[in-house]
């Protein structure tokens, strides 16, 4: 990873007298049936029901995997395997009505058989599931006949539907289940060709696949992972990679202007960017000593000098995006002096010594450093290490809760019940906050919804369970020909069933 | 003064390196502005507008980081070239009075330390200390080792099959006290010069490790980091880049030209 950069500095250089010398485009025959999309980060397996990393889904969700339900490019829950459902009156019980005709890439049919097996699977005693929590409500999955499925609820949920199309309920088959973190089988408009290591996925379209309407349109897509950010501009510039995304670095993104075969765009992410604190080891078990530090950081700084700029501050574990956010950046606003009385408070007037361990993105690396300096002024002393993401943060920080400070990009939509699961690593308990998340699933109604949403945020703007920095923008580079990619991402996603090259 | 006249590589060599030194024990006591201390109103501000050098990605001072980052650079170069200089001229000392069975054996162990890349054996060791200024010193200067460890054995080869240590031998004296005596007083100018070469390298390697995360740990500036982290802001704030560029060639340059020098004035073949 590291050893990267001196290739990606060649590169850039090499991109650089590039662009120089080939100022006139290549001459292009028939239209593109094929796409190269570049990522920063390789997912560790191609699984979204097995393992929490974002870029898992980003490859395959929506692409080879399906599930019931869906969330479309506005983050609006639509049918997808299941055509249609109803809801008992006292929200207890789902009656799925699933789409005949869908078949999986090795050829086993979709029925409810299999339906009850993939949810099963995600919920039961032995299971994996990174978002088993969801599942949690499920008492029984029954199948009276091959297209109906029914979930019967040990209480209302209403947010079912919603985590229903998540990457980590997706669909899998009976017999390819346990292969899926290699040779992933699902039911999408793309199959699995080939995973070259630390490279590329290959994925061409599925010729079976059950909604001709919505077929994909390309024959082939390729997902390549570029970490570098240097390189990533270089790839983009030479052509080798059609589209990125999630670009990684924003100081480059004007690099891009007067290109006339790119285009930049900016869209909404869910993207988090938090420094959680691990609440039951000391001093951060100390509501004060969490509270000091949210007051030692500007967050409209941190955000500049991060991310050039690009990006929202936030003062809870939500975004502009969702529904029901309010602005709590003001509850805990940039005070250093007050900061240092709260710590004297709090029993450490003289500050204290606490270690960050940052992953290796530039957001991760640059925040974790403006933090340093500004923590210096309260008194207390960051020492960074840097810790590999996403193998070893996962071990340590995710799984292990071997952390006194981190700070990660939370990716999941409307994800504050984070907060409320134990074990996580915050390891933060509030049986207040419990209350409240158990409140919004017992209603269906949304508007209740958002303002329940909204008393939890401010819980935790309150209590600051981790320090809340911006929502980062989706800097998205791509060619001006291709059309159909998602500007905004109210999920991590890559949805490649509606992209085509224009001619 | 006169000397140094005749010998122009020796005179430029000690004065870059001369100058190096100076700053970067100047920045120990003072800096323009404190070397970690951003101000992100002020970033990427190009050299003269905002301060001598211009700031960085995040406001802060570059003539103070670069300055800070001399003594970070040589500090971790002096210590592990001086290691790796005291440990491999022993080696080769020893060898060199020991019977062939020894010198065999300490020669392989140091052709395969040598097979190893110093960034390599960093990373390694970095998974078990954790990166930072150890790390990179018991690197670097175990990577030294052999080098030294040859250059003295070679040297010392050559002392000990001449007529007055043969008289010496046929006196009676013991191995420890001709090595002494006669062996290391010989070969202490070569020593010497190789030691203000590998410098030059030592700096060099560093400055690899820094940039590849594998030296101090921030907030301390690192000639190697700023490089590394100036990558993306080479189109924007091109000073990011040169500077700390420029210092590293300047740091190489003037210890190879010492070393040179050194040479030229201590070796009497080469008069």
């Amino acid at each position: 990873m590291r050893i990267r950069k001196l290739f990606g500095a060649a590169a850039v250089f090499g991109g650089v007298l590039f662009a120089a010398l080939s100022a006139a485009p290549f001459a292009e025959a028939a239209p593109k049936t094929s796409v190269t999309l570049g990522m920063s980060i390789e997912p560790a397996g191609l699984d979204p029901t097995i393992a929490a990393p974002v870029a898992i889904g980003q490859v395959t969700w929506q692409n080879i995997f399906e599930g019931l339900t869906t969330i479309d490019r506005n983050g609006a829950v639509q049918p997808q395997l299941a055509e249609s459902w109803e809801i008992s009156e006292d929200g207890k019980t789902y009656t799925f009505k699933l789409r005949p005709g869908v078949t999986f890439h090795d050829g086993e049919v979709f029925d409810s058989s299999v339906a009850k097996f993939a949810i099963d699977r995600a919920r039961g005693a032995d299971s994996v599931n990174p978002q088993k929590r969801y599942f949690q409500t499920i008492e029984g999955v029954e199948t009276p006949d091959a297209q109906t499925l029914v979930l019967k609820l040990s209480e209302p949920t209403g947010s079912l539907l919603y985590w229903l199309a998540w990457p980590s309920s997706s669909m899998v088959g009976t017999k390819s289940a346990d292969n899926n973190k290699t040779t992933p089988v699902g039911t999408g408009p793309f199959t699995f060709v080939d995973w070259s290591k630390g490279e590329k996925v290959e994925l061409a379209r599925n010729p079976n696949y059950w909604n001709k309407d919505e077929a994909a349109k390309l024959e082939t897509a390729v997902f390549r992972f570029i970490s570098e950010p240097q390189a990533q501009a270089a790839a983009l510039k030479a052509g080798d990679v059609d589209a990125f995304p999630e670009f990684a670095a924003p100081e480059l993104m004007e690099s891009f202007e007067g290109d006339d075969r790119l285009v930049t765009v900016i869209g909404d992410t869910e993207m988090k960017v938090v420094a959680g604190m691990n609440n039951a080891r000391k001093p951060f078990d100390d509501a004060r000593v969490r509270q000091a530090l949210m007051m030692a950081l500007d967050r409209n700084m941190i955000v500049e000098g991060a991310w050039s700029g690009y990006g929202t501050p936030i003062g809870s574990h939500y975004t502009p995006n969702d529904p029901g956010y309010v602005d709590l950046t003001g509850v805990y606003p940039y005070d250093p002096e007050k900061a240092k009385v709260l710590l004297e408070e709090a029993g450490y007037g003289n500050g204290f010594t606490l270690t960050i361990k940052a992953p290796q993105m530039a957001y991760a690396q640059r925040t974790a450093q403006i933090m340093q300096a500004m923590f210096a002024q309260i008194g207390v002393t960051m020492n960074i290490e840097t810790t590999e993401f996403p193998a070893k943060w996962v071990s340590d920080v995710l799984k292990a809760s071997d952390y006194g400070m981190t700070i990660v990009a939370h990716a999941e939509p409307m994800d504050v019940d984070i907060y409320a699961r134990d074990p996580y690593y915050f390891n933060y308990k509030n049986p207040s906050l419990n209350e409240v998340l158990d409140k919004i699933q017992q209603t269906t109604d949304s508007d209740e919804q958002a303002a329940l949403y909204a008393e939890a945020q401010k819980i935790l703007a309150k209590d600051v369970p981790a320090l809340y920095l911006f929502v980062m923008p989706k800097l998205g580079v791509w060619d001006k020909k291709l059309k159909g990619l998602w500007e905004n991402e109210p999920i991590p996603s890559n949805v490649l069933r509606e992209v085509y090259w224009e001619e | 003064m006169r000397v140094l006249a005749r010998y122009p590589i020796l005179l430029a060599g000690a004065l870059i390196t001369g100058a190096l030194i100076l700053t970067a024990v100047l920045s120990l006591v003072w800096t323009p502005l404190p070397p970690a201390q951003i101000n992100i109103l002020q970033r990427l501000k190009p050299p003269l507008e905002q301060g001598l050098l211009g700031t960085d990605q995040f406001g802060r001072d570059m003539a103070s980081m670069l300055m800070a980052g001399a003594w970070n650079s040589l500090s971790t170069a002096f210590l592990a070239v001086a290691a790796g200089a005291c440990i491999g001229s022993v080696l080769g000392l020893l060898a060199a009075a020991g019977r062939d069975l020894l010198q065999t054996v300490l020669m392989r162990i140091c052709d395969v330390i040598f097979a190893v890349p110093p960034i390599l054996s960093a990373m390694a060791l970095g998974a078990f200390l954790g990166a930072g200024r150890i790390t990179a010193i018991i690197a670097i200067g175990t990577f030294m080792i052999p080098v030294f460890a040859r250059l003295t054995l070679a040297g010392a080869l050559q002392i000990w099959t001449r007529p007055y240590v043969l008289a010496a031998i046929g006196m009676g004296r013991s191995a420890v006290r001709i090595t002494l005596v006669h062996v290391l007083p010989n070969i202490g100018n070569q020593i010497i010069v190789q030691v203000t070469i590998q410098l030059g390298l030592a700096i060099l390697t560093e400055a690899g490790l820094s940039f590849l995360g594998l030296g101090l740990a921030p907030p301390a500036p690192t000639w190697g980091r700023m490089l590394a982290d100036a990558q993306t802001f080479i189109g924007q704030a091109p000073w990011l880049a040169v500077l700390p560029g420029a210092a590293i060639l300047m740091a190489v340059m003037g210890f190879s030209l010492l070393g040179d020098g050194l040479r030229e004035l201590l070796d009497p073949r080469a008069r």
